[in-house]
């Protein structure tokens, strides 16, 4: 006769891994807090000097509105033509990195490399070394802007180009098609749709960036936030943060409808 | 012998209109392309642009190594960014899970005010670059670290708030219906059939946040609100470029580290 089989409960899942994840957190928490000094009593007594820098706030100063209306469109022209330099010098580097369509390896991983040490750069600190090379205005943004849209458009392209429909390029590859008809028959079809969806995204980007651009001298709205907030004018601080979210709004929500359609 | 049969091919309906549509786009887009191009100024390249290209190349070819151990130096000044990033995302993502809940849109009572508000208000805090709220911290908390992680913490609301609600909105209603059915009260089915679900997309999200906060925690410094910006805005003012070198590669080896480590816990999360 066989033995009955043994009837164990299951040992439940060890727990050690979560308290020991939980305590590491705490540790950096704690650390963090240690370092930078953090005081949340302060926040409570400085409660009412918050509150009165909110009230100084209003009313906005309505008038100031005509004067920030050139540097306003200043720096939407800035994200025009930094996202376009930066979507135009991006497509070479999707050829180079998607390696469904680059398929040297000692080309694609430098070239992706390259492209995720772009990427974490900051566009402040861009744009503030641009202002170094070619001095104030909106040049250095846009330059700062190209890079940092290169670093978006660039990224998120490649990786769809790498999921696309192996079939129309093994096609064009059977009929022969040399490396030109090949892209353009074969990838910018299947790639052209993300590849304007995430133009747009980066446009929309561009928009907050270049708002801030102006803070190390290099053009747009920015300039304006630091000297009125330097002169205590918080109504026209006011005035500029309504100007800005009526702008990246309306500009969010038409793009948005764009990659709806597009997608 | 018949004639071959012809075939004609109807042309297909509506073309006129596509080609319409693309020529519309197209003189849309020609407009905006002149009129930003003719707002631009005047571009001339200085003749010191070329000296000082190759300064900042130099600079940062042959960094400024010693300020690495300096006293308020390099180590010191990405210490000071982490731990900014690192508070700051931990408050937010505390802050955004209300959120989150607020502005998901559900079933049963999706309106203006459960999803539509908390859409706004989330778009709303998303509009302040975390440099303008920066400084609005410092006036009222003075300049230093503090005033960055409390920027970083309201400012990633907007984002992260966004991804919580669309997490929340993706959640299987079978575990909510089934706790529902055998009498658990509101706070049992959360614990058991929401929060299980919504918990690793929270976290993933999380540290994708903390990837930018990094990124973002640099540059706080520019305008004092702590972090390795301070020493970086005085070295490019005073034009040590070997200093600027060194502190760019420091940036550069934190964020991947970060963006290494992050991706990896993210991949495992998920």
């Amino acid at each position: 006769m066989s033995q009955p089989p043994k009837k164990t409960i299951p040992k439940p899942p060890t727990r050690i891994k979560h308290y020991l994840t939980a305590a590491i957190v705490l540790v950096l928490l704690a650390l963090s807090y240690i370092q930078t000094g953090s005081s949340f009593m302060d926040l409570i007594t400085n409660r009412d000097q918050m509150a009165s820098l909110v009230i100084d706030m209003f009313p906005p100063d309505w008038a100031y509105f005509e004067k920030i209306i050139e540097p306003m469109l200043e720096t939407i022209r800035m994200a025009v033509i930094g996202t376009t330099f930066g979507a135009i010098i991006s497509v070479p580097v999707i050829l180079l990195c998607a390696n469904n369509v680059n398929r040297i390896p000692w080309i694609s991983y430098p070239a992706r490399f390259i492209l995720n040490l772009i990427r974490t750069v900051p566009e402040l600190l861009l744009a503030a070394i641009f202002v170094a090379i070619f001095g104030l205005g909106m040049i250095p943004g846009i330059f700062a802007l190209t890079i940092f849209s290169v670093g978006i458009i660039a990224k998120l392209t490649y990786e769809s180009v790498e999921g696309i429909d192996k079939g129309p390029m093994e096609a064009m590859t059977a009929v022969g098609a040399n490396k030109v008809q090949w892209i353009t028959f074969a990838i910018i079809p299947q790639a052209a749709a993300y590849f304007v969806s995430y133009v747009l995204y980066t446009f929309e980007v561009n928009i907050r960036a270049a708002a801030i651009l102006g803070l190390v001298g290099a053009g747009g709205i920015g300039l304006y936030y630091d000297s009125n907030l330097g002169f205590l004018n918080y109504p026209r601080v006011n005035t500029l943060i309504i100007a800005t979210l009526a702008v990246v709004l309306i500009i969010d929500f038409v793009s948005n409808k764009l990659r709806e359609k597009l997608l | 012998m018949s004639q071959l049969p012809t075939h004609t091919v109807d042309k297909p309906k509506g073309r006129g209109k596509k080609i319409f549509n693309r020529v519309l786009i197209l003189v849309i887009l020609a407009a905006i392309y002149v009129w930003a191009f003719a707002g631009i100024e005047e571009f001339e390249i200085k003749e010191t642009a070329g000296q000082i290209s190759k300064a900042i190349f130099d600079g940062i070819i042959h960094p400024d190594w010693a300020f690495v151990n300096e006293e308020e130096g390099l180590i010191f000044g990405l210490i000071d960014t982490l731990a900014i990033s690192i508070l700051g995302t931990f408050i937010s993502a505390i802050l955004t899970i209300p959120f989150g809940f607020w502005a998901a849109s559900r079933r049963d009572k999706s309106g203006f005010f459960v999803t539509g508000l908390g859409r706004f208000v989330l778009s709303f805090i998303r509009v302040f670059p975390e440099v303008v709220l920066a400084i609005i911290f410092i006036k009222a908390v003075g300049p230093g670290s503090f005033a960055g992680v409390l920027a970083l913490g309201l400012h990633s609301i907007g984002m992260l708030g966004k991804l919580f609600a669309e997490e929340v909105e993706a959640i299987d209603h079978g575990p909510r219906e089934a706790l529902i059915a055998t009498g658990a009260n509101r706070i049992q089915v959360l614990v058991y059939s929401v929060l299980p679900q919504v918990l690793p997309g929270f976290i993933s999200y999380t540290l994708y946040r903390f990837e930018l906060n990094v990124r973002g925690a640099s540059i706080l410094g520019i305008i004092g609100a702590g972090g390795i910006g301070a020493p970086l805005i005085f070295a490019l003012t005073s034009r040590n470029w070997p200093r600027v070198g060194v502190i760019l590669l420091g940036i550069i080896v934190l964020v991947s580290a970060i963006d290494l480590i992050s991706g990896y816990l993210r991949k495992k999360i998920v």
